[in-house]
């Protein structure tokens, strides 16, 4: 039972607090507040939960997934789920009382040293809620650091991040936020950002791979950025990083990214894993708990959250933001993930997810009717125009428990015949032949 | 009680150069035939290099330097330890869940889509609010979703004027942190000598600048509000909104309905009041609650039946947009759902009524040694004082670290601020009286060591991997990577 106590224990307990019932413990409670009827179900056992839940798991109708858009289906090694699953792990707290808590605290230290090391930047946080907020976040700080009003975001910006930037930045004053076009090639319009930055724009936001999958000329873009005085924010693959330039590579000043694709289950989107870095000049302006190495009373090593004074519970209405709870434990799995594959893991898996999306690439743009978009450099995404509605299509290749893309017209106007289409290491190339066979038959 | 564990190497301190944890099928080319050189990493990761062997004994011995709750009673006040049941991992990690994309067709997905609603509706009836948003990460997320929320509400009404947010003394430092950053100006004010709201403040401080009035039932000194209604009224009256900060919700699930209190608006924990565990600090899930006028303005999208079939597609004009890339941490609202299936009316009243026994009976029992500062009956929490001039120089601090040492966690400590020296302790209804006894033992026994031994405490802890950490040197020169 959830409740341990026996009817000695309560009566003993009543006993020692000098009241007779738990109802006089209540009195402080509006009387004709208490006790409303609730409504619910009847209460499940355990075994009925279990049987109810697998009825519900049964329910979703497991299809060969393509669709990548922001969460990316990638293998995840039994290792992962078998250490973080460990109790001492997951129902342990946040790691205030840092000495009954070292293992949580060096956890952490090692996911921020294995972000630095992955993306070149100088600090990252134990982590933010996902990646679109790690970029809301990492956007209010340009605003702040830069003292001006806009925030210059590539078109190709996951359009989730773009609307969960602006609610976030909706009510700063004077703040507005723009968007830099792209070339036919998918890739940004360097011509066009130059006439859009100025001394107003605070920070560019910068996604490699774009939501297209196309690789930005990213060291062109930050030159621009940098010269226009203002800051570069990037938004990254962890896993693309495996063989990609690096955010420091080409002078990011925050770099930010949706860390679920390292060992993180899709889980419909949530929870995720944002990843937040900036340059050390900028690092008492991130937002949320880092650890750092501390010693302890002999001079022996020691992990404890650091930086604090940023926080809400020391600094209230001054804080960098609001953030208390993270998303811990998805970091843990995280820092599991790249500890197991090491930099040469993490390269294969990186090469393997190129050569898929290529592989598929090729199959699908060879069929009549069917092209490969965007000529620009691509990692695992790529769009693919077809000769009919990109929804058709997607409901066609359904029947065939194939789950085809992300149709692009619901957020770009003009792409109604566009699909997104990623395929990672978990595609075998049978699975990608099945899928061309299958698009092949769709009339 | 935990033994003294030699020092733990990092991760890339065990590397060696070669070694593997993992493999994948070879590749047929390398990057380089795909991608031009200049968009190439130049040079590998500095990552560690460890066999799967190497990392699983890494990541064990790391777990076992922590406490956890599945080891150790947390008294945490405010955080609602409570257990997390082991059916609610087991299924939260079903594949049927895990696997879905959430771009997926609907159609495919109708399983998630309706333990989603399923879970809006049970929220609803549990704290009678007209709608919920799942949408949320954490609480702190909840409370900025609903402040958001609020602030929608009054630039829809052309209500431009209303620019202040007000929180007691009290409060979280969300509650202020989450006004300031949605663009309100945080108007503090102070509580009333029986640390509940100090209405007389109150009225001062509400105008027709106020957009949102956030208090936290129970407060955050374990009492409940006993005149919520004329509270309620009061912000009302003023135009302004009743946010309810639910981080204390366990206290009242199944006792009173924040819509009967008068809550405009209001975010709940699932890690905390709805038992999904805290992962060592996330994810959480914290799910915004809106009554009927407010309901329209919450972040879209929410799962609707329509036709009989579960849906996200559902137009939401007013709503403030969206909050978070996805839908919500889809894998704790699962565990949420659990929990608020395996209870009903009858189990939640207990629940709520036991985590206020067993605060009651801890306050009690330590009555004399570490009394209440608020010296009545409290609700789920007690916050506990120490009087400076029988503790030998000992603070609050040190009793925590000592707790260590005795097999527990600490209690919150210096929260809230008003009361000098605190250790905030909430049992919650999932301790035996036992482990209870066993805590206000150790307690007794720690005042006894002050008395008589106060350097023991003072250098507590004196069992954990490493002995107290001097926190200021990590800020100093911060090292916060290899």
């Amino acid at each position: 039972m959830f409740i341990p106590h026996t009817k000695e224990d309560r009566q003993e307990m009543l006993a020692k607090i000098g009241v007779s019932s738990v109802q006089e413990l209540l009195a402080q409670i509006p009387q004709d507040l208490l006790y409303p009827a609730l409504d619910l179900p009847r209460a499940l056992s355990e075994q009925e939960l279990t049987a109810h839940v697998q009825a519900l798991a049964a329910r979703n109708k497991p299809l060969k997934n393509f669709i990548g858009a922001g969460i990316y289906e990638h293998f995840i090694p039994a290792a992962v789920n078998a250490l973080s699953s460990r109790g001492e792990f997951l129902t342990a707290y946040t790691p205030y009382q840092a000495e009954a808590s070292q293992g949580t605290l060096q956890t952490i230290y090692e996911f921020q040293s294995c972000i630095c090391a992955l993306t070149d930047m100088d600090v990252a946080t134990a982590s933010h809620y996902d990646g679109a907020t790690a970029l809301a976040e990492a956007a209010l700080a340009c605003l702040r650091i830069t003292g001006r009003t806009e925030i210059l975001v590539s078109a190709a910006l996951h359009p989730h991040y773009k609307e969960v930037l602006k609610t976030y930045v909706r009510h700063q004053p004077g703040v507005c936020v723009k968007e830099a076009p792209l070339g036919a090639d998918g890739t940004l319009d360097l011509n066009a950002l130059d006439g859009l930055l100025s001394a107003k724009t605070a920070c560019f936001v910068l996604a490699t791979p774009n939501f297209f999958g196309c690789l930005e000329q990213a060291e062109a873009v930050s030159a621009r950025v940098h010269q226009a005085g203002a800051l570069l924010t990037a938004v990254f693959n962890p896993i693309a990083l495996g063989v990609m330039q690096t955010p420091g590579s080409y002078n990011a000043d925050f770099a930010v990214a949706e860390g679920q694709p390292l060992g993180n289950a899709m889980n419909f989107g949530g929870p995720g894993l944002g990843i937040m870095t900036a340059k050390k000049a900028y690092m008492r302006q991130l937002p949320g708990r880092i650890v750092g190495i501390a010693k302890d009373k002999n001079g022996r090593r020691a992990f404890v959250l650091t930086l604090q004074a940023r926080e809400q519970h020391i600094r209230r209405e001054r804080a960098s933001s609001n953030i208390c709870s993270n998303e811990a434990l998805c970091a843990l799995n995280a820092v599991i993930y790249l500890t197991l594959l090491g930099p040469a893991g993490l390269a294969e898996v990186a090469e393997l997810n190129l050569e898929r999306a290529h592989q598929l690439a090729e199959k699908l743009g060879q069929l009549p009717g069917y092209r490969v978009k965007y000529a620009a450099p691509f990692f695992n995404e790529f769009v693919l125009e077809c000769p009919v509605p990109a929804k058709k299509i997607i409901q066609k290749l359904e029947k065939k428990n194939i789950s085809a893309g992300y149709a692009l017209g619901k957020d770009f106007k003009g792409m109604e015949n566009c699909l997104l289409v990623c395929a990672t290491e978990t595609k075998t190339e049978a699975d990608l032949q099945a899928y061309a066979d299958a698009l092949g038959g769709v009339k | 009680m935990k033994t003294i564990l030699p020092h733990n190497a990092l991760s890339l301190e065990k590397s060696s150069p070669g070694r593997r944890g993992v493999r994948f099928e070879p590749v047929q080319k390398h990057a380089s035939a795909y991608l031009p050189e200049a968009y190439l990493r130049k040079s590998a990761p500095k990552l560690p290099e460890l066999s799967e062997f190497e990392t699983v004994r890494h990541f064990t011995r790391l777990s076992e330097l922590n406490y956890c709750l599945d080891g150790e009673f947390y008294p945490l006040g405010s955080c609602t330890m409570k257990y997390n049941p082991k059916a609610y991992d087991f299924l939260s990690a079903l594949p049927g869940f895990t696997q879905v994309h959430p771009l997926a067709p609907e159609s495919s997905v109708q399983g998630t889509l309706e333990m989603l609603y399923h879970f809006q509706e049970l929220l609803k009836k549990v704290t009678g609010l007209a709608a919920f948003t799942l949408q949320p990460a954490a609480g702190a997320h909840g409370e900025l979703t609903g402040i958001l929320t609020a602030r929608a509400y009054h630039d829809a009404r052309k209500d431009f004027k209303r620019t202040e947010v007000i929180v007691p003394d009290t409060a979280h430092g969300t509650n202020p942190a989450t006004a300031h950053m949605a663009g309100y100006t945080v108007v503090n004010i102070k509580s009333a000598p029986d640390g509940r709201v100090d209405k007389a403040a109150l009225q001062q401080a509400l105008s027709d600048k106020t957009a949102v009035v956030m208090l936290t039932v129970p407060n955050t000194v374990g009492l409940f509000e006993t005149d919520i209604r004329e509270i309620a009224d009061m912000v009302h009256k003023a135009g302004a909104l009743f946010y309810l900060d639910g981080a204390n919700f366990n206290a009242l699930a199944g006792l009173v309905k924040p819509a009967d209190m008068g809550a405009d608006l209001m975010h709940l924990n699932v890690h905390k009041s709805f038992a999904a565990p805290h992962g060592g600090g996330g994810p959480g899930a914290g799910p915004v609650g809106a009554a009927a006028h407010v309901a329209p303005f919450l972040p879209k999208p929410m799962v609707e039946l329509k036709n009989g079939k579960y849906t996200l597609s559902g137009k939401m004009p007013k709503s403030l947009g969206k909050m978070k890339a996805f839908y919500g941490n889809i894998a704790v609202c699962l565990r949420g759902y659990c929990y608020l299936r395996q209870f009903d009316g009858t189990t939640f009243r207990q629940i709520a009524e036991n985590a206020i026994l067993n605060a009651n009976y801890i306050r009690a029992a330590l009555k004399g040694k570490f009394n209440a500062f608020f010296d009545c009956i409290c609700m789920h929490e007690c916050v506990l004082s120490i009087n400076p001039a029988e503790m030998n120089g000992v603070h609050t601090s040190d009793i925590a670290k000592r707790l260590l040492d005795y097999g527990f966690y600490a209690p919150t400590i210096y929260f809230p601020l008003i009361v000098p020296e605190a250790m905030m302790v909430e049992p919650t209804e999932t301790e035996s009286k036992q482990m209870m006894d066993a805590f206000v033992e150790a307690m007794e026994q720690i005042y006894t060591e002050i008395q008589t031994e106060p350097q023991t405490v003072k250098d507590a802890p004196h069992t954990q991997c490493v002995c107290r950490i001097d926190e200021v040197s990590a800020a100093r020169e911060p090292n916060l990577r290899w």
